[in-house]
């Protein structure tokens, strides 16, 4: 099953490679992490998504509560959440393909935010299966390179992480 | 300038002024007098000069020059165990932190109170490759509960204080402070905080009260019931509350390794240390009863061994840890209280007294007459007619000879199991052994740790003839400081345990366990300061002991000649199930 857990983080140095360690040294598998400090500069927020079994991601949560710098946890997965990635994406457009790749971008709710002769870079969000889902519907040999944030997410309504 | 005791020089006219400003050196040494701490297992290096010449200037804690880094991490870890106090180490930066590193691991693996001081190169020249230079953080980071590097000496205090802290609270594991050279120059007030509060680590934990309720429940109707502790019980100072509960519901207990002394050997409630090389009736019951409690104890690898044939058998298992993570980490578990372990027994205890159910008499006599049916076949005995030394013999002349009441070090190997089977430690703390890690080279260091601690003690290290090799050295360190710790080295010529894996499973191709070239053990002690002894028949290793044990305030190295094909039974093969254990007699 994949889960996202979001956690706050003292900001300190090293931090950061306590969590990305921890994974590697006990053999979890991360999706994605990402991490920036929050409104209170002492607090990192970090989302990782990662897969496992029930057990696994029990052990997860439990040896990221451990660590002396975490704060706080919340697997998101347990409730309602939404989530969001950013992604910008380098495609070929000339010719033709230029009128097809803005209504591309356009239907994706994509921006298109730098613009040569030959490329457009179009400014994508949402949740990852949407990026997922405009990366197979545009040409793959028009793609000159890509780049996600991985995915970053907040629960729903009352659902608040804070310390 | 005096000398103290042990002859060591001491400045008397050094005195601290209150609210002065002192350099990053000063407030490191204060720190720790402030502490309480006694002893510092120590040893210097460019990046911990200044904290050196504070040390000579003080007289607040003893500092223990020892002739390894590894060495230092190991006495303060027996200094540890044996009292419940945090051990602290100071080495210098670079090859004095990595020769640390398998000492800050072992602790860590038994979850043992340690802060470990480095030194680090200068905060400018971090990054740089500079001399000495390594990412001490980075490289103790998968082993230590938590590590600081100190940039600012305005924080120093406060991180040393949270670094005491947080090793000794919770589940206790050691804590790393690497202090760049400058900033042990660097000055700022000095003010020792009485405590300190994280908003990210509340160690205190108490036990769920409905948890508990239901685990009296499971108990008073088990039919077949098993109580199995480990190191927690020790390290959580809980022994007196688990015997008591023991001892209440009249119900067979077993000790991991790391548990031996939680509850005393000698009593008929004892049914063995169990695992890998545990008794027939501990395994036996471990797997054969119906409610299983598990306190302190992590159920890992060499006690239960695949956590899948472990679950065929099906028992309803109780699980008290302070760690949340070991809880259902290799089984499952029905009822899981987090909590210290004192604290949860009383509870328990309370419960147990007040409930009107009462255990099912009859199920339990019938139990118990099938644990004893499992005794009987007598797991741990050998020949004890040999003509050749056998290495059971002298761990049970030595439990004799210091009629049970010695502190135990080891080293790892056969030895170290022998050790575990038959000397029975009636009292925790008083066996001191490598469980998690098994690293060789701790016995010697350790026993210096523990004899340090405890001056009048009689402190036995218990060892192989490759092993001592590992941490020999230390045999200088014992003269400087006066431990007359006795070293029973039990000189099989192999990696004996090495040697057995080979025979059993490697159709007996012994590579390179042979230890070929042996130094005379005898001359090597005396050479050192020591007396040495050679013991190479059955009818001298009582006498022997005696002799060695009269001589209170020497170090005696006894090389026991030992049989050298003698195996390590029971033994449950490494991945086996239990019902493929391995007794002498089958063979
Ligand atoms: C530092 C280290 N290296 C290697 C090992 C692997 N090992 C485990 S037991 C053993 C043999 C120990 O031999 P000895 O000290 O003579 O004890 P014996 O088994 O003969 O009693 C070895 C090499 C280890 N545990 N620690």
């Amino acid at each position: 099953m994949r889960h996202i857990i979001s956690l706050l983080m003292e900001n300190e140095a090293g931090a950061l490679s306590r969590v990305a360690g921890l994974f590697s040294a006990r053999g979890y598998n991360i999706e994605s992490l990402t991490v920036a400090p929050t409104e209170d500069i002492t607090l990192s927020r970090m989302t990782i998504v990662t897969r496992g079994s029930e057990e696994v991601i029990e052990q997860i949560v439990k040896q990221l509560n451990k660590l002396i710098d975490v704060v706080k946890i919340l697997d998101l997965s347990d409730g309602s959440h939404i989530e969001r990635e950013l992604m910008l994406v380098k495609v070929r457009a000339f010719g033709k393909d230029r009128e097809e790749m803005k209504r591309m971008a356009d239907i994706f709710r994509g921006r298109i935010i730098d613009v040569t002769e030959k490329t457009y870079t179009i400014e994508l969000t949402g949740p990852g299966t949407k990026l997922d889902a405009f990366i197979e519907a545009i040409d793959p040999v028009a793609i000159l390179e890509t780049v996600r944030t991985g995915a970053s997410g907040i629960g729903r309504g009352e659902r608040i992480l804070k310390i | 300038m005096t000398s103290d005791a042990l002859g060591i020089m001491i400045n008397d006219s050094f005195e601290w002024v209150a609210g002065m400003e002192l350099t990053g050196a000063e407030i490191t040494v204060r720190c720790l007098v402030d502490e309480g701490v006694e002893l510092v297992f120590g040893y210097p290096g460019g990046a911990v000069l200044n904290i050196y010449d504070e040390i000579f200037k003080q007289k607040g804690f003893k500092h223990i020059l020892v002739r390894h880094e590894q060495a230092a991490v190991h006495a303060a870890d027996g200094y540890a165990r044996s009292t419940g106090k945090v051990g602290v180490a100071l080495v210098t930066s670079g090859p004095g932190l990595t020769n640390a590193v398998t000492g800050i691991a072992t602790a860590y693996m038994d979850s043992i109170p340690l802060v470990v001081i480095s030194g680090q190169v200068p905060t400018g020249a971090i990054g740089m490759d500079a001399f000495q230079e390594v990412d001490s953080v980075g490289i103790t980071r998968p082993c230590v509960k938590h590590n600081f590097l100190v940039k600012d000496v305005r924080e120093l205090a406060t991180t040393i204080k949270k670094a005491f802290h947080i090793a000794s609270t919770g589940r206790p594991g050691p804590v790393l402070v690497d202090i760049p050279k400058d900033v042990t120059a660097h000055k700022t007030a000095y003010v020792y905080p009485e405590s300190v509060v994280m908003r990210s680590y509340n160690a205190v934990v108490k036990g769920h009260s409905g948890q508990i309720k239901k685990a009296a429940q499971m108990l008073l109707e088990a039919r077949r019931p098993m109580i199995y502790s480990g190191g927690g019980v020790v390290l959580g100072n809980a022994a007196k509350q688990l015997t008591e509960l023991v001892r209440l519901l009249g119900y067979p207990c077993t000790n991991t390794l790391m548990g031996l002394g939680a509850y005393p050997a000698t009593d008929p409630q004892f049914v063995g240390m169990l695992g890998m090389h545990g008794t027939y009736e501990a395994n036996m019951a471990m797997h054969n009863c119906d409610v299983l409690l598990a306190v302190g104890a992590r159920f890992d690898d060499r006690v239960i061994g695949m956590p899948a044939q472990f679950a065929r058998d099906s028992r309803r298992i109780i699980h008290i840890d302070i760690d949340p993570s070991t809880i259902a980490k290799r089984v499952k578990v029905d009822v899981p209280i987090v909590g210290d372990v004192g604290a949860v027994l009383d509870e328990l205890i309370k419960l147990v007294r007040a409930s009107r159910e009462r255990m099912d008499e009859p199920a339990l006599a019938e139990w118990w007459k099938q644990i004893n049916e499992w005794r009987a076949r007598d797991c741990l005995n050998y020949d004890r007619a040999s003509e050749i030394i056998k290495p059971q013999y002298v761990i049970e002349k030595l439990w004799e000879v210091t009629n049970g009441d010695a502190w135990v070090t080891t080293d790892v190997g056969q030895h170290q199991m022998w050790a575990a089977q038959f000397y029975k430690f009636d009292q925790p703390r008083r066996w001191i052994t490598s469980g998690g890690l098994g690293t060789m080279g701790f016995g010697l260091p350790a026993a210096m740790g523990v004899q340090l601690a405890h001056p009048e003690a009689t402190v036995a290290c218990i060892t192989g003839e490759s092993s001592i090799q590992m941490c020999i050295q230390e045999l200088s360190t014992c003269l400087q400081y006066r431990t007359p710790v006795k070293v029973i080295n039990l000189n099989n010529r192999y990696m004996g345990m090495v040697r057995q894996w080979q025979e059993f499973f490697y159709g007996n191709r012994y590579a390179e366990s042979y230890m070929d070239s042996l130094p005379d053990f005898v001359r090597l002690a005396e050479a050192y300061g020591h007396v040495g002894m050679r013991i190479e028949k059955p009818a001298d290793v009582e006498p022997a002991l005696r002799e060695a044990f009269a001589l209170k305030d020497r170090l005696v190295f006894m090389d026991f000649i030992t049989d050298q094909s003698e195996n390590v039974f029971p033994m449950v093969p490494n991945g086996a199930d239990i019902s493929e254990m391995i007794l002498a007699e089958e063979l």
